[in-house]
């Protein structure tokens, strides 16, 4: 995808100085913001140095696994279908405070790890290619994407010349709860519309299927807790 | 009240981090030059892309080809009240980051970071991912190709990402 948007931004950009016989423009405008591109990296290499820095303090205190924990009761919410002791919770947890946290390289492998332990989970699911609605509900909420701190947005801020870097943090935070608040109030509506249950428990074996019902109704009391944690979260 | 949690967000981070630390009696410095030399290779793993992408904006942008582009979505744009410069960028959002970055950066040079199309543009870049890149990797890896409703529901995500960031921008 990017081989052919990155060439057609070159070749359409010198055909077009061809055409209006603005070329020489068109090699400085190249020469200039390779400069640019290395001057913004030396910016960016303090401060995501440090962040990266800080980060990995936290994570070695345990602040991830602090974190996965307290993700439990919103798991709850937003996966009923899966009983308490799925394989897949753990690292949709770790996948999405890594997100939240701005750890990128330890978000993409849990993620892939969950992806795996959901397909497991549906029926026939060495041939199956149709997504569960776990795998929908996870994979939109990936994509709304979950970062409270964009340090890199601050980097590029500062190198060109912002008078309050941080400035965009608060409006991202809220911008970034909106989003994410679409894609639970969609994946809900979806559920609702589709049969949740459909893909994912429907064609399961008799035994299971109860199993699963019981957790439901051990895990109902948890929801309410669960979006009481959130909103009470949201007000924050 | 923005402005304020805009101030505390990272400085409670690193308060928070470095305490969790200090309490659990970690060598917080050894565990700092860990994280920092990773971050220092992050940089130097995704200079080379911006360098290559940030030229190919600038040529863009240089051949007047960019405003030109900018002009003829002006009239979609206009419809869903979203500012011409925008348009490329949200466009280009959906499958690259880094290319993304390159118009983002771009916007900065020309308008500045603290104008509305810029704060616009931070905002948006922060609050939204690559939705068809995302989807491929990770539908990729367990071979799903029925992905039912996550396409609608991740550009739905996007678009309430996006309207928020012109609000919040234009306050």
């Amino acid at each position: 995808m990017l081989n052919y948007l990155w060439s057609f931004m070159i070749l359409a950009g010198m055909l077009w100085g061809m055409a209006t016989g603005s070329l020489d423009a068109v090699t400085q405008g190249l020469v200039d913001s390779a400069k640019e591109a290395v001057t913004l990296g030396l910016t960016m290499l303090g401060i995501m140095s440090f962040w990266s820095g800080i980060l990995e303090v936290g994570n070695r205190a345990g602040v991830l696994d602090w974190l996965s924990e307290k993700m439990k009761p919103v798991l709850g919410f937003l996966f009923p279908e899966l009983p308490d002791d799925h394989p897949a919770l753990k690292p949709i947890a770790v996948n999405m405070t890594a997100n939240m946290l701005g750890l990128g390289m330890a978000a993409t492998p849990a993620g892939l790890e969950a992806m795996k332990c959901l397909k497991e989970d549906g029926p026939g699911f060495e041939i199956d290619k149709t997504a569960t609605s776990s795998m929908c509900t996870f994979l939109i909420l990936n994509i709304s994407s979950l970062q409270l701190v964009p340090i890199t947005m601050v980097a590029y801020r500062t190198q060109y010349g912002s008078k309050n870097p941080m400035a965009v943090l608060g409006p991202a935070l809220a911008a970034t709860a909106c989003s994410t608040l679409a894609a639970v109030v969609f994946c809900k509506a979806a559920d609702r519309w589709q049969g949740r249950g459909k893909l994912c428990r429907a064609e399961l074996s008799g035994p299971q299927r109860d199993e699963n019902q019981v957790q439901r109704r051990v895990w109902e009391p948890e929801t309410q807790k669960a979006q009481a944690h959130r909103t009470g979260r949201k007000r924050l | 009240m923005i402005i304020w949690m805009s101030q505390m967000i990272v400085p409670l981070i690193i308060f928070g981090m470095l305490g969790m630390g200090i309490l659990g009696k970690r060598p917080v410095f050894d565990d700092f030059l860990a994280g920092a030399r990773d971050g220092m290779r992050t940089v130097a793993e995704v200079l080379p892309t911006l360098i290559g992408l940030m030229t190919a904006v600038g040529v863009l942008r240089a051949s007047g080809l960019l405003d030109v582009l900018g002009n003829l979505l002006a009239l979609p744009a206009g419809w869903l009240c979203l500012p011409a410069e925008l348009v490329p960028l949200t466009l280009v959002r959906l499958v690259s980051n880094s290319a993304a970055t390159g118009l983002l950066l771009d916007i900065f040079g020309k308008y500045g970071p603290d104008s509305f199309l810029g704060m616009a543009g931070s905002i948006m870049m922060s609050c939204t991912e690559t939705v068809f890149y995302c989807i491929s990797i990770y539908f990729g890896s367990v071979k799903v190709t029925k992905t039912r409703y996550v396409i609608p529901g991740a550009l739905f995500a996007t678009a309430a990402g996006v309207a928020a960031s012109i609000w919040l921008a234009g306050r």
